[in-house]
């Protein structure tokens, strides 16, 4: 039954090739889709290109659906999949500064990895500064360990629970938003090449 | 207009894709994809091996470090491992294995240097505080509808977009118009 217990079938060094391998696909995914490049990523908050939004909810929507269907076929034990706590201010705040970092280095950590992988420079130093930007919080969050672990902490809820609603109609909702930011990114893409173009701009 | 440049896949495929690597994480683990945490073990063991008497002072770093065996052989680890490996390959079949800087045309590679590090020491900073980072919480936690991984997502995109026009210099042609 899924999910597996890799360890008990194929050991811990197994186990530890699936984790590579799965890696693998998740890089290359990350390298194809353009996010070896900050100028691709950058470029979403100034809504040139809306690459990042397509690829990533893209992603949640195929992930959430295959998820959903192999737990209705009786596939998968979705309830012994993995959700993330929910620990609501250190996560908006962190994100928030999560963000203010990603438009300024133009890289999250995984496709600044990716940057890294293809030899290009700025993603190393977007990793270097990843790690001492690590460091200087593991430094300072000892004293300030209760925000971080009790701010706002309501354990693993799920957007279902949140507005008590069937998980169908949650999924539904969630791809029925992702369709509505396709059409408007095809848009906004439209109208900016429109203006660029008539603008005689290169 | 920026440079398109070929070979990309089309994004819907890419997401497509990834999102179909992101399942079979679920069903082959029972969790999701991640970046930044295998990022962070590799700091707290650097940090542990430098001065490993402010370890044992630190409730922080002696949850991150001091578990049963060697921190570094953790899942978060072997994945990075492959992320890397993965863009390697993909970097070499599509010809974008190369050392270069990606930046805005009107900055120079040395600013462009200082602001990915820059950019990266805040990221790292935010990721740690929100405990994952696009990986794990945005696609990972967005997938199996996690709420506080929802809110995380708005708020990385609200962050992001709020300071995107205080550092256009950084990215963008000019200010023409």
């Amino acid at each position: 039954m899924m999910p597996l217990d890799l360890n008990a079938l194929v050991g811990h060094t197994g186990q530890n090739l699936f984790y590579v391998l799965t890696g693998i696909g998740f890089g290359f995914a990350l390298e194809q889709a353009g996010f070896g490049n900050a100028r691709n990523l950058a470029a979403q908050f100034y809504l040139k290109d809306m690459r990042v939004l397509k690829v990533m909810f893209s992603a949640i929507v195929t992930a959430m659906l295959l998820l959903y269907w192999a737990g209705a076929l009786g596939w998968v034990e979705v309830e012994r999949v993995f959700v993330n706590p929910t620990h609501l201010w250190p996560g908006i705040l962190g994100g928030f500064i999560f963000g203010v970092g990603f438009v300024i280095g133009g890289y999250c950590p995984g496709t600044a990895l990716v940057s890294l992988s293809t030899l290009k420079l700025d993603g190393l130093f977007f990793v270097l500064g990843l790690g001492a930007g690590m460091f200087v919080f593991g430094e300072t969050i000892d004293g300030w360990r209760a925000f971080w672990d009790r701010s706002g902490f309501y354990g693993e809820v799920t957007l279902m629970q949140v507005f008590g609603l069937p998980a169908g109609v949650v999924v539904l909702a969630v791809v029925l938003m992702a369709l509505g930011m396709f059409f408007g990114a095809e848009k906004i893409e439209a109208y900016f090449a429109r203006r660029d173009a008539e603008g005689g701009r290169r | 207009m920026t440079r398109k440049q070929k070979g990309y896949m089309n994004p819907y495929v890419a997401g497509g894709f990834l999102g179909v690597v992101l399942f079979l994480s679920f069903v082959l683990f029972g969790h999701g994809l991640g970046a930044s945490g295998g990022v962070a073990k590799i700091v707290g063991v650097v940090q542990d091996t430098v001065a490993p008497g402010r370890t044992d002072g630190s409730a922080y770093l002696v949850d991150l470090v001091r578990g049963a065996g060697n921190p570094l052989d953790t899942w978060l680890v072997y994945e990075i491992l492959g992320v890397m490996i993965g863009g390697f390959l993909s970097g070499i079949l599509s010809g974008r294995l190369r050392p270069e800087t990606f930046k805005g045309p009107r900055i120079g590679v040395g600013t462009r240097w200082a602001a990915a590090f820059a950019g990266g020491a805040i990221a790292g900073f935010g990721v740690r505080l929100a405990r994952g980072c696009t990986s794990s919480q945005a696609l990972s936690g967005g997938a199996v509808l996690s709420a506080g991984s929802w809110a995380f997502m708005f708020s990385v995109f609200g962050g992001a977009y709020l300071l995107a026009y205080f550092v256009r210099r950084l990215w963008t042609e000019g200010d023409a118009r």
